[in-house]
């Protein structure tokens, strides 16, 4: 999957949806993921919880943006047990830091 | 004007046919003349007079899926929604087979309540993370999955339409 491809925004019936359990929408989606960058660092982490233990994080990165290294990164978070602040501060570094490579490198080929 | 748009004033003895008919249908006209010590006839012009008004709806059928083996559960879900788009809202779940009932309802904001069917709770989450979430002025969900049911009728009971006593009370009907 090409870095462009990674960085576009999806359709909206692709998004991700943050539920705090099961069928309970918070209201917050991300289409992108320089969206979903944002909304990991500002929805409850109970919210994180509930969707990094379902598998659902790792699923969306690979299926919907189609960035299996992510996807890889965010199971070795799922495998740590990590809660909380803890798991809200560690996948947001991660996904941040595979964020800023993808944008410095998009940018640096054009 | 067609005759299912015009109101029709129901007697003691309309009722009691109605009654008579939500709890067993596919009771001849005989057997309801039978009940209501009223001949066969009557019945039936009282009921046809109904149907042609649009008193009567349909008959259908209730099917108890668990005694076929089909498990399912089911959840009420509560959705706020932009009030512009709640209308399309509405519509767009009512094309879901899963979802059984729609209503809008306007408390402090602007709600839908669905009652929902799924085969168990992975389903029923995509069904809304899916479908239901991702629709146009959807702003949050709550969703309860119902534990045990109390009761769920298709009709209102005989004292609904029963005349008021001067204390206040309602008189019971006699079935």
């Amino acid at each position: 999957m090409s870095t462009h491809k990674i960085l576009r925004k999806v359709l909206r019936k692709k998004a991700f949806y943050f539920f705090s359990s099961i069928g309970n929408y918070i209201g917050e989606s991300a289409a992108s993921l320089e969206e979903f960058v944002g909304k990991i660092r500002e929805v409850n982490p109970k919210s994180l919880e509930f969707h990094l233990y379902r598998g659902d994080f790792e699923k969306w990165v690979d299926e919907v943006l189609g960035d299996i290294g992510l996807a890889e990164k965010i199971k070795e978070l799922r495998n740590q047990k990590l809660i909380g602040e803890n798991l809200q501060d560690q996948l947001y570094q991660a996904i941040l830091k595979r964020y800023n490579e993808l944008k410095t490198g998009f940018t640096q080929s054009m | 004007m067609k005759i299912k748009k015009q109101r029709i004033a129901l007697d003691d003895l309309d009722w009691k046919i109605l009654y008579a008919l939500q709890e067993n249908a596919r009771q001849t006209y005989s057997e309801t003349g039978r009940l209501l010590n009223v001949a066969h006839s009557t019945i039936y012009e009282r009921i046809k007079k109904m149907e042609e008004h649009g008193v009567i709806k349909k008959y259908t059928t209730v099917i108890d899926l668990e005694k076929i083996g089909i498990k399912y559960l089911t959840a009420v879900m509560t959705i706020i929604t932009d009030p512009k788009e709640s209308e399309n809202v509405a519509e767009k779940l009512s094309e879901f087979d899963e979802v059984l009932e729609v209503y809008t309802s306007l408390s402090e904001e602007l709600l839908i309540i669905a009652k929902v069917v799924a085969k168990d709770q992975g389903k029923l989450h995509s069904l809304i993370a899916q479908s239901v979430a991702p629709l146009p002025g959807v702003l949050r969900i709550r969703t309860s999955i119902i534990t045990k049911k109390h009761k769920e009728g298709l009709w209102v009971g005989p004292n609904f339409n029963a005349p008021k006593n001067k204390g206040g009370k309602q008189i019971a009907v006699e079935r």
